[in-house]
């Protein structure tokens, strides 16, 4: 505080910077300067390095030489990485209608006064800020095969005689990981489009009531289309982190059974990372480029044409 | 509320509200109740006879004592904690100043450099990992906090910058040329005018920050190698397991652990926790 006080009373001490810094294009690029050069180095630079690596054979200790596309064509034919493409979507398709569905539920039950509301809404963020791998792995206990307590409980439910073994077979253990996420991610929706929903006066809902609109008319006709732009933004955000999505599968199945349920990101990490293939793991992160720019387009776009509105 | 009979309100209010409670929060009633159950109840098969898993009569802290005496887990609390702290702190200043940059200042190119933030905001950790770890071996930091305290902000940076303009864009262009006048520089102007006046989104911005790099777990598993370098997600996941062995016990009660902090942390600042979330996805 006392270098600040005399600097406002002797403002012609350091004369040359003061000036360039009272110029607004120098203050901005002064400001700019250290954001620009770590996400130079370190999502820029990544980024070429990470094209020109996937061009080569490039393994853990050796150079390797450029090979042009091989490593592009061969992941094309393996087998494996259809599988991980077809789940990718299945995975995200499946856990945003769901989340989103879960969500939108979830948030309109909390937009009510009720007792207990900071609380609960302060609860039900829980799943959302513990590290994921953390509470992964609770869920993966909850699916053992063994001591599986869902086990148990659909046993003493009357609804299954057998054990199920949840992670060994693909599809249930697809679904396990479904459920997984849906978990995670329904606070995530429901805090924001709760959010959304509090900019909604309450006044039209009541006019509309007044009119004799029954509460699915008001919220198919009132709350749906005044919720959409905040829906929209949120279901972008999630596809992109669901279909980059690492850590509930890594920690779940590890890809298996038989590398059946493999994301991209799993598969490069165990290509380029657990065998050492680090140009054909990098070519296998680097092929979910495309999609993720055409999301973050059309985010850009919707932002854009919401701001103009 | 919901009109009419009260059995209406029991169905479409309280039922599903309690469901939704107990299939988001019973897996952390799960990791609290197996990490103080003693092994001979954990590794009771699921249909043996008079077995209740949701409670136990014999609590223990073997677990607990396990994961502190017999693993790093202190210090992966700990380096967790550092790297969370330190990338926080940088992530903060860089963000703020960008931010202020941004939406304050009238420079060329302003508009597209707004966009380039934001596009990497959306840039996940797992397109690039394979390429930075080999960026993170040649700057020889590999096996060091400083190889996640400086990539943590690629992710933080973007995040706190594009929360930081919705705050500043609200300050009144006024209050800061009322400084101007009274002979303030623009520096000072925004550190103490400016600056001041968006501390909320400061907080924001923080709290969200401080729990984003706790959860980040593919770049430190794949740039820390050494047991006592790694953080508790990764300390966890590859310490606790050994091929295919799974010790339950100590695994939840380092999740649990593992958890507290950022829940602490959380719980102090929830109002301004929700609003970092709501206005990183609304800008």
């Amino acid at each position: 505080m006392v270098v600040a006080e005399t600097q406002v009373y002797m403002p012609q001490a350091p004369r040359t910077r003061q000036r360039l810094l009272e110029d607004e294009r120098w203050l901005a690029f002064v400001l700019l300067v250290p954001t620009m050069v770590l996400l130079g180095m370190f999502i820029a630079y990544p980024f070429v390095r990470g094209i020109l690596l996937s061009v080569t054979n490039s393994r853990v200790g050796v150079p390797g030489d450029f090979v042009g596309l091989a490593n592009y064509y061969k992941i094309w034919n393996d087998g494996i990485f259809h599988t991980s493409v077809y789940n990718t979507f299945l995975y995200t398709g499946v856990t945003t209608v769901f989340k989103l569905a879960l969500g939108l539920w979830l948030a309109l039950l909390l937009n009510r006064n009720f007792r207990g509301k900071a609380f609960t809404r302060a609860f039900i963020l829980l799943p959302f800020i513990i590290p994921t791998v953390l509470s992964t792995f609770a869920w993966k206990w909850m699916f053992d095969p063994t001591f599986s307590v869902l086990n148990w409980l659909f046993y003493h439910l009357n609804l299954i005689s057998g054990r199920i073994n949840w992670l060994g077979d693909p599809d249930l253990a697809m679904i396990s990981i479904i459920v997984v996420n849906v978990w995670r991610g329904v606070p995530f929706f429901a805090i924001s489009l709760l959010a959304g929903l509090q900019t909604i006066s309450p006044e039209l809902n009541e006019a509309a009531a007044i009119d004799g609109a029954k509460p699915r008319q008001r919220f198919w006709y009132i709350t749906w289309p005044l919720l959409l732009p905040v829906t929209m933004v949120v279901v972008l955000f999630s596809i992109i982190q669901t279909f980059a999505d690492f850590q509930i599968v890594y920690v779940m199945t590890g890809g298996g059974p038989a590398n059946a349920t493999h994301l991209f990101a799993t598969y490069a990490y165990q290509i380029g990372v657990g065998t050492g293939l680090l140009s054909e793991g990098a070519a296998i992160s680097l092929a979910m480029f495309p999609i993720l720019f055409l999301v973050v387009i059309v985010q850009l776009l919707y932002i854009r044409r919401v701001e103009v509105r | 509320m919901i009109e009419g009979a009260i059995w209406r309100k029991w169905a479409f209010f309280y039922l599903p509200m309690a469901l939704f409670l107990l299939f988001l929060l019973f897996p952390f009633y799960w990791m609290v109740i197996t990490s103080v159950r003693p092994d001979g109840e954990l590794y009771r098969p699921w249909n043996s006879v008079n077995y209740n898993p949701f409670w136990t009569w014999n609590p223990t802290w073997d677990h607990v004592r396990y994961l502190f005496e017999e693993t790093l887990f202190a210090a992966w609390l700990w380096n967790t904690m550092f790297i969370a702290l330190v990338s926080t702190a940088i992530s903060l200043v860089c963000g703020v100043f960008a931010g202020y940059a941004l939406s304050r200042l009238n420079f060329p190119f302003a508009g597209s450099l707004g966009t380039g933030i934001f596009i990497t905001y959306l840039v996940p950790q797992t397109l690039l990992f394979i390429p930075l770890a080999e960026i993170i071996r040649n700057y020889r930091l590999g096996d060091t906090p400083w190889s996640l305290i400086l990539t943590y902000p690629t992710f933080l940076i973007p995040f706190c910058t594009w929360l930081m303009m919705g705050y500043f864009k609200a300050v009144p262009k006024e209050l800061e040329e009322c400084a101007r006048i009274d002979g303030a520089s623009r520096w000072q102007a925004m550190l103490y005018i400016v600056i001041p006046v968006a501390i909320p989104g400061i907080l924001s911005a923080g709290i969200f920050a401080f729990t984003l790099s706790w959860n980040e777990f593919i770049y430190a598993l794949v740039f820390l190698s050494s047991p006592e370098q790694k953080t508790v997600p990764v300390g966890v996941t590859s310490e606790l397991i050994r091929g295919d062995v799974f010790f339950w016990g100590p695994l939840m009660a380092g999740a649990l652990l593992g958890s507290i902090p950022v829940a602490i942390a959380y719980s102090f600042f929830v109002e301004h926790y929700v609003a970092g979330l709501t206005g990183s996805v609304k800008g």
